[in-house]
């Protein structure tokens, strides 16, 4: 971290988060969306998340990138956990028993 | 609280979160020790930033010698998802008083947006003093777990097995929130566009490839819907 203005960075990142943050809800505010762009907004998390996952399951940095079995089948299983039993917490929770296993027998 | 039975179901809801939230602030923790941050350095970064996805991208950056300016844009751009919580939560929350929607803005986060839009959507009775004060409740436990879990990621880093594969806490936070939003055809759809425009999309700098991605994927989910109309 030498030669880098750390603060400066924190400071920066938490400021402009927070105006990221709180662009809509405080600005926009009481005013009304038209429908369309309510049609949209509710495919938010799926739109989002998703996309954000898939790069760091299939090529991960800890293996250099390479395809890892045991964190593929983690993902798969917090995944599937998750849309059967429609609760982020046992999702989470299966998805590291999972990761704990295989990364054991392989 | 003028709205107790809400807060507390947020209370209750955000509360098996520290399972999630304590480890991955705790990696947090690590990393940054690890990387050379001082304490109150890794500190502020989770109190103030609050977004594990983009504090390990700054992070990681400053290791492979990025320029500052590249830095600050690359962990912002992973943030931009966060304006479009924030336009979803406008239909709920708009018409609360402005305080309260300035210290939500600086609460809204992964966990408290999932477990929020669930809830609104599954009360759609509630008043937006009911919403507030149950996002408010999803806070209380979600936000001291990040920062508690960094906290002690950050001063028991070193005791930490390298054979644990702690890099996977971030993924894995992230994957169980996903599964329970696939609830009907069109969250599939744009969940599958996210994923695929995402890989294909990885080449544009500054992590803005995901955010094309995450418009691509609300396009396709509205179509969709609109479609099933």
């Amino acid at each position: 971290m030498n030669g880098y203005p750390v603060w400066a960075i924190i400071a920066a990142l938490g400021a402009a988060t927070y105006l990221v943050r709180y662009a809509f809800l405080g600005l926009v505010g009481d005013r009304p969306l038209p429908p369309w762009v309510m049609r949209h907004l509710r495919y938010t998390g799926v739109a989002v998340l998703p996309g954000l996952v898939a790069p760091l399951v299939l090529w991960p940095d800890a293996t250099g990138g390479a395809p890892d079995a045991a964190r593929l089948v983690a993902a798969a299983v917090a995944l599937g956990v998750g849309m059967w039993r429609r609760d982020v917490i046992q999702a989470a929770l299966a998805g590291a028993l999972a990761l704990w296993a295989v990364g054991a027998v392989v | 609280m003028t709205h107790p039975a809400p807060f507390r179901k947020g209370v209750a809801d955000g509360l098996p979160f520290l399972i999630v939230m304590l480890p991955f602030g705790a990696l947090f923790g690590v990393l940054g020790t690890e990387a050379g941050l001082a304490l109150p350095q890794v500190m502020a970064f989770s109190a103030l930033v609050i977004a594990g996805a983009s504090q390990f991208t700054a992070i990681q950056l400053m290791e492979q010698g990025a320029p500052t300016l590249i830095v600050i844009a690359s962990a912002l751009a992973v943030n931009l998802r966060m304006a479009m919580y924030s336009a979803a939560l406008v239909p709920h929350l708009g018409t609360a008083p402005g305080w309260q929607r300035a210290i939500g803005a600086y609460l809204l986060v992964d966990q408290t947006y999932a477990l929020s839009q669930a809830a609104f959507e599954a009360r759609p009775a509630w008043s937006t003093g009911d919403r507030m004060a149950y996002f408010a409740g999803t806070a209380l436990p979600v936000f001291p777990g990040w920062v508690g879990g960094t906290l002690a990621g950050a001063v028991l880093g070193a005791r930490v097995p390298a054979t644990w594969p702690l890099d996977f806490v971030l993924p894995l936070a992230f994957l169980a929130l996903i599964g329970p939003m696939l609830r009907r055809p069109p969250h599939m759809v744009a969940a599958f566009v996210s994923v695929v425009a995402a890989l294909g999309l990885v080449w544009v700098p500054w992590n803005l490839g995901l955010i094309l991605a995450a418009m691509l994927a609300m396009a396709a989910g509205a179509e969709v819907e609109r479609r099933m109309a």
